[in-house]
């Protein structure tokens, strides 16, 4: 079934679109992430231009982490200070994020900004993430016990403030710097984040597993509500129709996922996601080097009359 | 005097030139575009009607249909490979051109009339004016400058540009008909119609109508409202996230 999307301009099959939804619920249930990172790729290689796809997406992953911030709530797995401090730095990032998203665009590299990120993030983020999975799976199999964790330079930093329900003490800058971050390249890259942020929040800032991805969720929910809001007040690049079909599959698979992932072991599990990650990296970096079918591209600057 | 007498002697020629008259008529002058709409082809039909100012020996014509779209402006980018990475390094603004443009003869645009005239007249996609802004001059280029090849090739490939000497058909040595081919992508708003006609490589006059092009349905809604009410717009969304969020954790709700 075709269905024209408005603001994209351009007719998909909804049950196509339905099933990349599906697809990446599916992937991000069961890793306990939002999937951005692998949705706006997906967009963008069905066609949809890279900007529409970042800030339609926005919406999705919103609707996502609500429903997975829903659940961890009931289970008091999130820590609500923790949460503000990090949501002050991700709304700062957020507004500075789209705001940079818009000059790009007016400059015509955009399409370039949003594939190197994906380039030097995903390539990073995933071979470190790879490289950790394989060690911690290595350590398993001989039998060793992990590394104890200690305290870094980041806990001896001033202003410091107690998160009672993650039982830390902590300096609110880091928390802060980390929110604008995440906040930032969240509403550049069309990504919530979270694949980044956990990993950020367990060895940087010592947050406990019992507290972190629930806290990580709040974080992402509102930073993309956040950049929903603005992408349309400032680019009206949102496309409500593609939003919702995303949303309706990635929220279905996500269910699934969550189960099939209870199956797996954490090591293994984390040096899926580092390939996942990483090969998504790469693919942006081959499309970089290759010599691009069209030298020439058009943007139209609005219709008169 | 002699300057008068001159002006007298070209509205004379010209309205001895101007012996056809063309009458014409597009098949819909309202088309609707609706959210299964894929492509449609109007019809443009029309007459030569000669009169006694026609000169006797006059037995064939030729014609030549420019259909024009809303004008918008445009940027043309180009890539270039720095350092291993393609990306766009020079670009052209074009300055209110046609978002469709579409060129329908009854043969070729050489055979109809002589390059002098072609271009003045504007026949044939080379010789149509699109201006650019260069370093900030007003121009429109040579018709094998890449840019504007460029953007001729990529409208081209959507649809949105064309050019078809073979598309006008003589019913009659004065009565014509041609297709306007309309792809799914069409722009919205009104369209030009410039009906030229030609004899003997003369041109010997033009008639104008026009078209409209609405979009209608939810889709167009849902674009009208993004562009004109982005706030609006932007909580109803993030609204409708957080209603999907929420009823998948009632739906799927494990206790």
């Amino acid at each position: 079934m075709q269905l024209y999307l408005p603001i994209a301009d351009l007719p998909v099959n909804v049950f196509l679109v339905l099933a990349m939804g599906a697809a990446v619920g599916f992937v991000s249930g069961m890793f306990g992430i939002g999937g951005g990172f692998l949705m706006t790729p997906l967009l963008i290689f069905i066609g949809i231009t890279p900007a529409v796809a970042v800030a339609s997406v926005a919406s999705h992953i919103a609707a996502s982490s609500f429903s997975g911030a829903l659940a961890y709530w009931r289970r008091r797995a999130i820590d609500p200070a923790l949460a503000s401090v990090l949501l002050c730095g991700g709304v700062t990032g957020t507004a500075l994020g789209v705001w940079t998203f818009t000059q790009l665009r007016a400059l015509g590299q955009l399409d370039l900004m949003i594939a190197l990120s994906y380039v030097v993030l995903l390539t990073t983020v995933g071979s470190v993430m790879f490289s950790e999975g394989l060690r911690a799976l290595m350590r398993t199999r001989r039998g060793a016990v992990p590394p104890r964790r200690t305290h870094n330079w980041i806990h001896g930093l001033p202003l410091k403030m107690r998160f009672k329900r993650s039982k830390i003490y902590l300096s609110v800058i880091p928390v802060v710097i980390v929110g604008i971050v995440i906040g930032f390249i969240g509403a550049i890259m069309g990504i919530g984040g979270g694949f980044i942020l956990v990993p950020i929040m367990i060895y940087l800032l010592r947050v406990p597993t019992s507290t972190v991805i629930g806290t990580s969720m709040v974080l992402t929910l509102v930073t993309m509500l956040f950049a929903t809001l603005l992408h349309a007040v400032t680019n009206h690049l949102v496309d409500a129709v593609l939003a919702l079909i995303l949303m309706v599959g990635g929220v279905t698979g996500a269910q699934f996922g969550a189960r099939a992932g209870q199956k797996i072991r954490g090591e293994q599990l984390r040096l899926l996601l580092g390939l996942l990650i990483l090969s998504v990296g790469v693919r942006f970096a081959i499309e970089l080097v290759i010599r691009p079918e069209d030298l020439f591209t058009i943007r139209e600057m609005g219709v008169s009359g | 005097m002699r300057a008068a007498l001159a002006v007298l002697l070209v509205l004379l020629l010209g309205s001895a030139a101007r012996a056809e008259r063309l009458i014409v008529s597009v098949s819909n002058h309202r088309v609707t575009v609706t959210p299964n709409y894929s492509g449609e082809e109007l019809v443009l039909f029309g007459s030569v009607e000669k009169d006694t100012a026609t000169p006797a020996g006059r037995k064939t014509y030729d014609l030549v249909v420019t259909v024009m779209g809303p004008r918008a402006d445009m940027v043309t980018r180009r890539k270039e490979r720095v350092f291993g990475i393609w990306i766009n390094t020079d670009y052209r603004q074009f300055l209110q051109v046609p978002s469709y443009l579409a060129l329908f003869a009854n043969r070729s645009f050489e055979a109809i009339t002589s390059p002098e005239i072609a271009r003045r007249q504007q026949v044939g996609l080379n010789n149509v004016l699109l201006t650019q802004r260069v370093s900030g001059d007003y121009a429109d280029v040579v018709p094998n400058d890449a840019f504007r090849s460029g953007f001729i090739r990529l409208r081209t490939q959507r649809g949105l540009y064309r050019e078809d000497p073979s598309a006008v058909t003589f019913l009659t040595p004065t009565l014509f008909r041609t297709g306007i081919p309309l792809p799914a992508e069409v722009p919205i708003g009104t369209y030009e119609v410039e009906i030229k006609l030609f004899a003997d490589g003369a041109f010997i006059g033009k008639t104008e109508t026009a078209f409209e092009i609405v979009k209608v349905g939810f889709e167009q809604f849902v674009a009208t409202t993004a562009r004109q009410n982005g706030l609006i717009y932007g909580l109803v969304t993030a609204a409708m996230a957080l209603m999907t969020g929420w009823m998948a954790s009632i739906v799927f709700r494990k206790d």
